[in-house]
């Protein structure tokens, strides 16, 4: 049978179709058809199915589009537009930045005076002065939530302070932390950042009860499981809350959840978060901004505005392994907030992909290959 | 176009437009260029191997290697017209250039037994001995393996 020039050798245009915004149905599954028949030798020579998929890849993958920020269209343009973008600037510069630093000082005075006296004079009377830390560790967020003019629309009910239990949301930008603490005092398990974020870590959220872990060393990952199964154990400890992702992401996509959260034995709430993009974009591009950049551009934009969602708890269903139960509690924070889902760690953007995902493949070629030398 | 600046001008688009044979519409390679300039972190003017390895579907790839050497370093011309062999309008003896060029990883200009066996290694990893892999390409229809481009060519038209 001749090959007509669009025959195996041609590429599927869907994957260059540039001109459609979205290529939001390709996903690298191996679900290349598998063919069939006699095995011939041009099957085996012709590898451009394989290039097609790097070249796909190369050009767009659901990888990246994870972390990519969409920067706004600028509607500027005109005469009569401009000066009132102009003055759009002018008062969010010039009247709103001074009176929200000037909230967050005043905001962080109270807080010191507080929490300084609180801290040290109560030392003996454990119950009451953690009692006190946490109220005045929810009011500095709330200071930092106004200094955006953030508004929250909390869904659900309010998270309960029970043993046994973790919660756990998708994660756009460190705000979310602070967006959840003004509400409820969680005890977070976080990356030690450096700079002044550090000592925020190690001195105010001590108060509150915080594990940290360092995403590069790979045993840390046991000694992380352990204070994680302690802290819930603990029924004086405030609720933990994680953030199974890893990592921030566009609060358009979820990447996959660690299973760490999943497989401590105790209730798992959801917590969705959605950040209203017109307002501002909340994602946290840690590569491209550092957290005070960040911060300081969202108290020059006009408000912060995001729902959250507290979602029905989930345990593990009998049969379940934690992966699985993991991906249905994604599922769900991802419905809610309409989000995406994507297959991918969101370690990779640290890391390269393990060997695995690569042997894969090359185990199905191999196999179909096999099996179609045995039609002979 | 040598530095990477952040607006294509009319001027540029058409350039490389004529540098890959027009396989590319002009909306397709500004969407192209938004791709490079996202995969170029430091706007060096080139996309280096491990910004290519970052994007995780490319580096799972069993043929990214041999990919890479063609790719690396190109600069946004060269990158449009390399990709514009995957395109549905490019010509079929594009294409098996391409492949051609994948199988022959030294470069002599013929394609022997052992490129391919080199490209079945990298496609089938260790899921088939060596032993398998050199049998396969036994096959009733060709004894030599000292294929040539036009004999490349040939073979996808013929019968089998």
């Amino acid at each position: 049978m001749a090959n007509a020039p669009d025959n195996k050798l041609t590429s599927s245009s869907s994957e260059l179709d540039l001109d459609r915004p979205n290529l939001e149905d390709y996903l690298p599954s191996g679900s290349m058809q598998e063919p069939r028949g006699k095995l011939r030798l041009r099957d085996l020579l012709d590898i451009s199915p394989t290039l097609t998929e790097a070249a796909g890849a190369i050009v767009d993958d659901s990888f990246t589009r994870c972390f990519k920020s969409n920067p706004p269209e600028p509607w500027n343009w005109n005469v009569y537009l401009f000066p009132l973008w102009c003055l759009g600037v002018v008062i969010r510069y010039g009247i709103l930045f001074p009176t929200r630093v000037l909230v967050l000082t005043l905001g962080w005075i109270i807080f010191l005076s507080s929490f300084i006296p609180v801290h040290f004079l109560l030392k003996g009377n454990d119950k009451l002065r953690k009692k006190l830390e946490r109220c005045l560790v929810e009011l500095i967020c709330s200071f930092f939530v106004a200094s955006w003019t953030g508004v929250v629309k909390y869904h659900g009910p309010r998270p309960s302070r029970r043993p046994q239990q973790v919660f756990v949301a998708n994660h756009t930008s460190m705000i979310d932390f602070i967006v959840l603490e003004q509400m409820t005092a969680f005890a977070v398990i976080m990356q030690k950042h450096p700079g002044w974020v550090g000592l925020l870590q190690s001195t105010i959220l001590e108060s509150v009860g915080c594990i940290w872990f360092n995403r590069t060393e790979a045993k840390d990952r046991e000694i992380v499981a352990r204070k994680l199964r302690d802290h819930v154990q603990g029924a004086d400890n405030n609720p933990l809350l994680i953030f199974p992702e890893g990592t921030c992401v566009n609060n358009h996509y979820t990447v996959m959840f660690k299973k760490g959260a999943f497989e401590l034995g105790c209730t798992v709430c959801p917590i969705a978060i959605k950040y209203n993009k017109i307002f501002v974009d909340a994602f946290w591009n840690s590569k491209k901004q550092s957290f005070t950049m960040h911060l300081l551009q969202l108290m020059t934009s006009w408000a912060v505005v995001c729902d959250v969602w507290y979602l029905e708890p989930q345990t593990l269903k009998p049969g379940e392994t934690p992966i699985e139960f993991a991906e249905r509690v994604r599922d769900i924070i991802s419905l809610r907030a309409g989000l995406k889902k994507v297959p991918w760690d969101g370690y990779l953007k640290y890391s390269r992909p393990s060997p695995k995902h690569r042997e894969q493949k090359q185990q199905s070629f191999a196999d179909s290959v096999l099996r179609r030398l045995e039609e002979k | 176009m040598g530095s990477a600046s952040s607006m294509l001008t009319q001027y540029d688009i058409e350039e490389v437009q004529e540098h890959c044979n027009k396989l590319f519409s002009q909306q397709e390679i500004v969407s192209l260029y938004q791709r490079f300039c996202q995969l170029d972190r430091n706007a060096k003017g080139f996309i280096s191997a491990d910004e290519f390895l970052s994007v995780p579907e490319f580096a799972m790839n069993p043929l990214s290697q041999r990919l890479l050497k063609m790719v690396d370093g190109l600069n946004f011309k060269d990158f449009v017209a390399f990709l514009s062999t995957f395109s549905a309008k490019a010509s079929l003896q594009q294409k098996i250039e391409l492949i051609f060029k994948v199988y022959d990883s030294d470069c002599n200009g013929k394609v022997t037994f052992n490129n391919i066996i080199e490209v079945l290694k990298d496609l089938t990893g260790s899921f088939m001995s060596d032993k398998q892999r050199e049998v396969l390409p036994l096959f009733p229809s060709y004894s030599v393996y000292h294929l040539s481009q036009s004999v490349m060519e040939q073979f996808y038209w013929a019968e089998t």
